[in-house]
């Protein structure tokens, strides 16, 4: 299954969530918002989002330093 | 009235039928706030003086250390110890003598944020916290005042561009503050100077294009800079129906000054 993460095409090779998807990545879910097919979804539903063919993801880090 | 000097001095961007004369009093009318003049603010401060910004009120409490002279290309050697509007204030100064610096060499907090911002037409965010980014991105909502607001981090930088009313607010990015300890900071994360370089200096791009009412600004959309790979992403983003802030039912209706603990810090 093919999805795109921030604008890079990414192959899945087994179904999971949001979060699986983070996690996997080695995001801790508290340090990043997440934009799912250019809608924001709240961190609570990221367990139940199951990704699936063509999905499109922004992560975006907390970046606060100036 | 542009004098012959300032004629001369502004001719390069009076050329640009997008600023022209009429663009150029303009700006010499303006008044911005830069709150922060680090990393970021250095280039905003510096850039928005050399094009004739007429008014820049800068904020910091901070004193020039060492360790901020490898990106905060406002300060020299000389200027260690001295507080950073200071010598903020002299090198604008003497870049352009026709820049009113206003110096505010107290920290932000809840109780003189609204008073400070009151006599500015924009605001740029360059500060290095997420307390402070919070509260000025709520104050200027509030007080219905264009906000630029941009970030870094190593070598990744953000941009966003937030007019009250108009486009999506920062809490539509980041609705609350990240949780005590899982966010590092520029003291022990990094950071190169070209990157607060590149971030501030879009700063004040936008900011100039706030004030002249010029171009597409950066509003519904973030810009991600990653400078380790150089790419540059556009991320369009929209209103969080839910945003505490601007959302339908929103729930921060008053200043908040939170207390966010990032990971743990190496001494300056």
């Amino acid at each position: 299954m093919t999805i795109t993460v921030n604008g890079k095409s990414e192959n899945l090779e087994k179904k999971m969530s949001i979060l699986d998807l983070l996690t996997l990545k080695g995001l801790d879910p508290n340090t990043v918002v997440v934009e799912y097919n250019a809608d924001i979804v709240k961190k609570e539903e990221w367990g139940n989002i199951i990704l699936k063919e063509n999905d499109t993801l922004e992560v975006l880090r907390f970046v606060g330093g100036g | 009235m542009l004098d012959r000097d300032q004629q001369l001095r502004y001719s390069r961007q009076i050329i640009l039928k997008e600023v022209g004369y009429k663009g150029q009093e303009k700006l010499l009318n303006s008044k911005v706030l830069v709150i922060g003049a680090g990393g970021l603010g250095s280039p905003v401060l510096y850039y928005l003086a050399a094009a004739g910004v007429g008014t820049l009120g800068i904020v910091d409490f901070d004193v020039v250390g060492i360790s901020n002279l490898q990106r905060q290309i406002l300060h020299f050697s000389d200027d260690l110890g001295r507080k950073k509007v200071d010598s903020a204030e002299e090198k604008i100064k003497k870049l352009n003598p026709d820049v009113k610096v206003i110096k505010y060499p107290f920290r932000m907090n809840m109780d003189n944020i609204e008073e400070l911002i009151q006599d500015y037409d924009v605001v740029v965010d360059a500060v290095d916290n997420f307390t402070a980014r919070y509260l000025i991105s709520d104050c200027c909502y509030f007080m219905k005042k264009p906000l630029i607001e941009g970030a870094v981090l190593g070598f990744d930088g953000i941009l966003m561009t937030i007019i009250p009313d108009r486009s999506p607010c920062y809490r539509c990015l980041y609705p609350m503050p990240p949780q005590d300890g899982v966010v590092p900071t520029c003291n022990d994360t990094g950071i190169l100077g070209m990157i607060t370089g590149t971030i501030g200096s879009l700063q004040a791009l936008e900011t100039v294009k706030v004030l002249l009412g010029i171009g597409e600004t950066l509003s519904g959309r973030i810009l991600t800079f990653d400078g380790l790979n150089l790419s540059v992403r556009e991320v369009p983003w929209k209103k969080r129906q839910a945003c505490p802030l601007c959302g339908e039912n929103p729930t921060i209706k008053e200043l908040v000054e939170y207390e966010i603990k990032c990971k743990s810090k190496i001494p300056e």
